[in-house]
């Protein structure tokens, strides 16, 4: 390989994730270990602030730390966004290529689900206030049929709004690489399972999951990673009330304190690697694009 | 299997249709509210018909000035959409051959896209506070006036904001351009190089026209993306605010339908933005 016309057409792509992404992620690394006072940031050497984080958290006879609640909490927010929209994503997907027989008809149900991808994620969380809220239309609806006797106050600003608003925003991210995995089966393999006799069931899961994993495992990783680093769902969706690793950091940064942001945001890195890293064993992520 | 309209075929298309509506039903929700009488509150019922919060939104509803947000968000939409695609169409063309660091690049991207947002957002952030103590220093070490006078931060919407931005919008730019390689025919192009055509002309003339379609499309990620586009850009834009931005900090404070006809506006334009890629795509499909 040598430097040639083709690296100076790639060169400002280049430059732009040099600056903005290699550079401000090394930045990172070194701030974390640097003080600070209320005004400025100091270069040093110390550990402090990852001492900080993990202040009293090994400690087996205290209750849990701070740090450790938050991350089991965004473990819980993970698993349940990721649980819901892969069954939801799945099934979407399954049903765009294995039902929807014109290939007219599969692209306007795919633009379908992903226009509401290109509108603001703001809008689409404030959408819930009018529907989950104390006065909404579902706390109306089931008090009218009777099933409860006084509005619901658990439906927004709560764990169940913010795991709602995921799935919501983020189903899209299963549906795209689960999609893309399930048009390439070769048909054949289907009709053939199905003229040996297998049932719809042992279809699935003998032939069309198997074959569908690396779909499965890539949007799991889109969907894992947002959830891990959120600030924003959370913070609108929990009422401010709910604390997620993103939600320190952005309150760091608002007090200045940015070595101590930065040491929060080494660790999610590396959890947040350490997850891709377990997911893509099971799959050959090049090969699927 | 495959030509039986079985129960799975039914129960598919039910559960789709449910999907569908809880997809678009929410936003249904507050475009129909937005159209609350003058009296009307954040939940049903409605009370009245009327444009009264579009007008309160007109006249800045007494919050920030939004209409100024409005104008630089779309600004840097556009901005983002012009070098999303310029940059992801020449990077898309280096890809098919090799080069130099290709490897290296391929992966940076796609990390790029599974970073949380937050990291880079405070990575930049970190980038250009740096950078601002550094001109400082050298201002006062050099007695250079302007600096000492004048400059406040490199923070701004146009240089980190934008920056921020463009490491959300090339991936996917760059994605398509794979997608579209992928399935491109080289012999248009063989063809023409072995017609004598430069390799500027073979571009301009054979590859462009055919790929121009799926252009679009990286297009059309630019520009929405951009403009609806928080978590990387909260922490980089410096003194200014885009909408979304705004929009954020109303979530807590506004407690009138007004936030609603604001959000039935953005939505409207992300639609006129989609809408229009749609139409230039066939448009150009056609030819």
């Amino acid at each position: 390989m040598k430097i040639n016309k083709y690296f100076l057409l790639a060169l400002p792509f280049y430059l732009i994730f040099i600056f903005f992404f290699i550079i401000p992620l090394i930045l990172t690394i070194i701030v974390s270990f640097w003080d600070y006072t209320e005004y400025s940031i100091i270069p040093d050497f110390i550990f402090d602030n990852y001492k900080y984080i993990f202040n009293k958290c090994f400690k087996i006879s205290t209750d849990l730390c701070v740090t450790f609640k938050t991350y089991l909490s965004t473990f819980y927010f993970c698993f349940m966004a990721w649980f819901f929209t892969l069954i939801i994503g799945f099934t979407v997907a399954y049903f765009l290529v294995f039902h929807v027989r014109s290939v007219g008809m599969q692209i306007v149900l795919f633009l379908i689900c992903t226009i509401p991808f290109w509108t603001s994620n703001v809008i689409r969380m404030i959408s819930w206030i009018p529907l989950l809220g104390r006065n909404g239309l579902f706390n109306s609806f089931l008090i009218s049929t009777g099933v409860i006797d006084e509005p619901q106050e658990w439906f927004l600003y709560s764990h169940f709004s913010v795991i709602l608003a995921f799935v919501h925003l983020y189903t899209l991210f299963m549906i795209v690489p689960i999609f893309n995995s399930l048009i390439r089966i070769d048909k054949s393999l289907i009709e053939a399972a199905y003229d040996s006799g297998a049932n719809g069931f042992q279809i699935l899961t003998n032939i069309i999951i198997p074959l569908c994993k690396p779909g499965i495992i890539i949007g799991s990783i889109f969907v894992i990673t947002v959830v891990m680093g959120d600030f924003l769902t959370i913070g609108i969706m929990g009422g401010q009330q709910i604390a997620s690793i993103g939600k320190i950091i952005q309150v760091e940064m608002s007090y200045l304190q940015l070595p101590s942001a930065a040491a929060n945001a080494v660790i999610l890195l590396i959890i947040t690697l350490l997850l891709i890293w377990t997911m893509t064993k099971f799959i050959d992520i090049r090969k699927e694009l | 299997m495959l030509n039986k309209k079985g129960k799975s075929y039914y129960f598919c298309w039910g559960f789709f249709l449910a999907f569908v509506i809880f997809l678009y039903g929410p936003t249904f929700t507050i475009v129909v509210l937005s159209f609350q009488g003058p009296e009307g509150g954040l939940t049903f019922p409605m009370n009245g018909f009327s444009f009264h919060w579009f007008h309160k939104l007109w006249e800045g509803g007494g919050y920030v000035d939004i209409g100024s947000a409005f104008r630089r968000s779309i600004l840097l939409g556009l901005i983002l959409m012009v070098l999303t695609v310029l940059l992801s169409v020449s990077a898309g063309m280096a890809f098919r051959k090799k080069f130099f660091g290709a490897n290296f690049l391929f992966l940076i991207t796609v990390s790029s896209l599974i970073v949380p947002s937050i990291i880079l957002s405070l990575g930049i952030a970190l980038e250009f506070r740096l950078l601002d103590e550094t001109l400082k220093f050298l201002g006062d070490k050099y007695s250079i006036q302007w600096i000492i006078n004048d400059f406040q931060t490199t923070l701004n919407m146009y240089s980190s904001g934008l920056g921020a931005q463009l490491t959300w919008t090339l991936p996917f730019g760059l994605l398509i351009m794979f997608a579209i390689f992928n399935r491109f025919d080289k012999s248009f192009e063989e063809a023409s190089m072995d017609l004598g055509a430069s390799s500027w002309q073979t571009f301009k003339f054979v590859v462009l026209p055919i790929i121009a379609p799926s252009v679009i499309g990286i297009a059309l990620f630019g520009f929405t993306l951009s403009y609806d586009e928080l978590a990387r850009s909260s922490q980089v834009m410096g003194a200014t605010n885009t909408l979304p931005l705004e929009l954020k900090g109303l979530t807590t404070t506004v407690t009138t339908p007004v936030i609603y006809a604001l959000g039935t506006l953005t939505t409207g334009i992300s639609f006129l933005a989609i809408f229009i890629a749609i139409i230039l795509f066939m448009i150009m499909r056609k030819k």
